[in-house]
């Protein structure tokens, strides 16, 4: 999981949107297409936040969601696991896919789509209940564990794959909240994961936490790589670039730009792109 | 001259002086050509500053002599009436200066003391004279003041700043009042709490259970003991207030809340949340005759159905589903405050999970919101065991120590009603004892006042 992220990233899996740009890319590995999107648009009231997005997003990759404030791209991700829903004011068109299953037909069960698709917040949420009862909150409301035993282990093994089970395992039964912000994130990502989900969606991760925290989150996401197909917005460029291997670019609520990681940073198609990498506005 | 009438006309002069400190204000900001800095403050400041310096040695003239007046005249007049047949207890002072008074105004024809229609006349001369005195002292001081005053405005004169430093102390004596006002009704009570406890010892009050306050006068009297234990009331009240009332208002206003909040649209909460704070508008005493005529006899009758034969008509059940009733607003407001001030982070980190909504308000937002529900049911306690109207209608007026809640018992409010209600001796340990049941209810809501608002704002802190 050492390579770099242009040797990993295909052109198979471009984008297949009329309006998106196809990057140049080589077939080298074999990737899955996990979710796809065709043709969202998004509506806050008359306002259109998400216009005519179309993406695939592959399950061995981290796909980054870069771009200025308000492009759109947070909008984009919680089309991802329908938290628009909870927005009472959202309207969602277009088609997005799960395994080939359209997640806002009637028969997708929103419950049961979320526990596939899990997501992290921008700012650390953990409940205001001890460590352990964080991450058992999932497998419980789902049913996943007959017994406490089941539950212990779940608990260990999240807490474990998130990288936060030697700085836990003596105080479970401690408030999550009494964490320090980058371990209550990593917290999150651990509830995120105790579940079990195919995806889970990051928004923003690190934008409340210090550098070093920082660094662990790209760390872990870096090692969950590959378990589960994820999906990263975020506002730090250099953070796109160091965990994603497909970036794709927004931009007044369109997509301008999506490709290779690699292909984005150093060879952009569009200008558009190419300012924002470089700094001119955003 | 009447005091009435003299105040009326300082007040009138009062405007008029306003009227021309304005006027000469206005004038020189005029001849200043308007412009800032030419004229320190608004012409209405100097208005304002003549007017209260004008004003204000007048009124306080005026508000002496309105309180120590009447003292000085019925000393004189009753220098006046002979020795044989002044009054000598202040009582009899009281009686007899009333007629006076009576007879001087005209209110009345003739007085039953002859001394008092003698000494009639003198007193409204009396009264007259003082009463110009008054007068004319106080438009004097209005007139040195007005025209000290008036002198000073002057283009530099900072009549603003002084008017805004009046302005000011009239703020604050008028929160010292409210203040102080709190303060005296307490010491009344632990006054006449005292006076009480001499009588009764604390410990049989606080601690005893039969209570029944009629205390014989005469000796062979039956029934009339005077048993002053009231832990029948305290219990009564609890019973009444803080378990009844609050099964019914925790589980309605709590789940009024949740709906508010988690599942009713904005239009529908636009419309049926002023509704239910329209419960808090009812006057308590409709509250207490539709708890008496309504709701008293429903129990009743569901009691005896039951096979409950000696059930009250007046029953504690009654009194505190209705008070239930009246205390959901208070409950349901707190509980949707303190579910509103849960994060909506962790609402989402819920849904995110796969829970649903009842999951999430069960397993996340309630216990989240807890302190600030728990805080606001002890305001609701607190509010229900001071409530009067409600029980006095339909708890009665038996002290019974039982956990029937078809039986009538009582409560702390109810028999300070009844002790205090009709002409009353205020020097018995019967009519003393509604100060020391008063004092006892004023300690216990303060104390769950002080607790709840500590709780609900350290939970408001967790989350800012």
């Amino acid at each position: 999981m050492t390579d770099i992220p242009a040797r990993q990233a295909d052109g198979n899996s471009a984008p297949m949107a009329h309006n998106v740009p196809v990057a140049a890319g080589r077939a080298a590995e074999a990737v899955t297409t996990k979710m796809t999107a065709r043709d969202v648009n998004v509506f806050y009231g008359a306002k259109q936040a998400l216009k005519n997005v179309s993406i695939d997003v592959s399950r061995e990759n981290v796909t980054a969601f870069i771009g200025p404030s308000g492009c759109g791209k947070s909008t984009f991700l919680r089309c991802f696991n329908r938290m628009n829903d909870t927005v009472d004011s959202a309207q969602v068109s277009g088609r997005i896919q799960l395994d080939g299953k359209d997640i806002y037909s009637p028969d997708m069960d929103v419950v049961q789509l979320r526990a596939r698709v899990g997501m992290v917040f921008q700012k650390p949420n953990p409940f205001p209940k001890s460590i352990y009862e964080n991450i058992a909150y999932g497998p419980r409301i789902h049913g996943l564990a007959r017994a406490k035993p089941d539950l212990d282990i779940i608990v260990e093994s999240s807490l474990r794959r998130a990288g936060l089970w030697d700085e836990a395992k003596d105080r479970l039964n401690e408030s999550g909240t009494a964490m320090s912000g980058g371990q209550q994130q990593r917290l999150c990502i651990a509830r995120a994961i105790a579940v079990d989900p195919e995806v889970i969606l990051m928004d923003e991760p690190c934008s409340a936490l210090d550098p070093i925290a920082t660094a662990k989150i790209e760390e872990l996401i870096d090692e969950l790589r590959g378990k589960y197909a994820i999906v990263i917005v975020t506002h730090n460029m250099q953070q796109a670039a160091r965990v994603s291997q497909k970036t794709a670019f927004f931009h007044l609520g369109s997509m301008v730009e999506y490709g290779d990681t690699s292909m984005i940073f150093t060879n952009p198609v569009q200008t558009r792109t190419k300012d924002y990498i470089t700094g001119r506005y955003g | 001259m009447s005091l009435s009438l003299i105040l009326v006309v300082v007040l009138a002069l009062g405007a008029m002086a306003y009227w021309l400190g304005r006027s000469r204000g206005a004038a020189m900001v005029v001849a200043g050509g308007h412009r800032i800095g030419a004229v320190h403050s608004l012409p209405g400041y100097h208005g304002a500053w003549v007017a209260l310096l004008a004003l204000a040695p007048a009124l306080v003239v005026l508000a002496g002599w309105a309180i120590v007046g009447e003292g000085v005249v019925t000393g004189q007049v009753l220098a006046a009436v002979p020795q044989d047949v002044r009054p000598v207890t202040p009582l009899d002072t009281s009686a007899f200066m009333n007629e006076v008074r009576g007879l001087a105004a005209g209110d009345i024809a003739a007085a039953f003391n002859p001394a008092a229609e003698a000494v009639a006349p003198q007193y409204r001369a009396i009264r007259g004279n003082y009463n110009l005195m008054v007068g004319a002292l106080a438009l004097a001081l209005f007139a040195i003041g007005g025209l000290w005053a008036f002198s000073q405005v002057r283009p530099d004169f900072r009549a603003r700043n002084r008017v805004e430093r009046v302005v000011k102390w009239g703020l604050v004596l008028a929160s010292v009042v409210a203040i102080l006002t709190t303060f005296g009704i307490v010491m009344s009570l632990i006054f006449e709490s005292i006076r009480f406890f001499q009588m009764v010892s604390p410990v049989e009050f606080l601690f005893g259970t039969k209570w029944s306050p009629q205390t014989a006068i005469r000796a062979d009297q039956v029934g009339s003991s005077g048993a002053f234990g009231a832990v029948p009331l305290f219990w009564g009240t609890i019973f009444i207030g803080a378990i009844i009332a609050m099964i019914v208002a925790i589980p309605l206003g709590l789940m009024a809340a949740i709906y508010m909040t988690q599942y009713a649209d904005a239009r529908v909460r636009r419309v049926v949340k002023p509704m239910l704070e329209l419960l808090a508008g009812v006057p308590t005493v409709v509250y207490g005759f539709f708890a008496a005529l309504t709701v008293a006899p429903a129990v009743r009758n569901f009691a005896v159905s039951i096979g409950i034969a000696d059930a009250s008509a007046e029953s504690a059940l009654a009194a505190g589903l209705v008070m239930g009733i009246m205390i959901i607003p208070f409950v349901s407001s707190m509980a949707d405050d303190a579910l509103t001030a849960v994060p909506q982070a962790m609402r989402d980190g819920s849904l995110a999970m796969g829970a649903t909504k009842s999951e999430t308000v069960k397993k996340v937002l309630v216990p989240a919101a807890l302190p600030g529900i728990v805080g606001g049911v002890l305001l609701a306690v607190s509010r229900a065991i001071g409530e009067t109207m409600i029980v006095v209608m339909a708890a009665g007026l038996a002290a019974n120590l039982t956990l029937n809640p078809f039986s009538s018992v009582t409560t702390v409010t109810a028999q300070i009603v009844a002790l205090l209600t009709g002409d009353q001796e205020f020097d018995s340990p019967k009519t003393l004892s509604a100060f020391a049941l008063g004092l006892v209810l004023f300690v216990i809501t303060l104390l769950l006042n002080i607790y709840a608002l500590a709780v609900v704002k350290k939970y408001r802190e967790a989350y800012e």
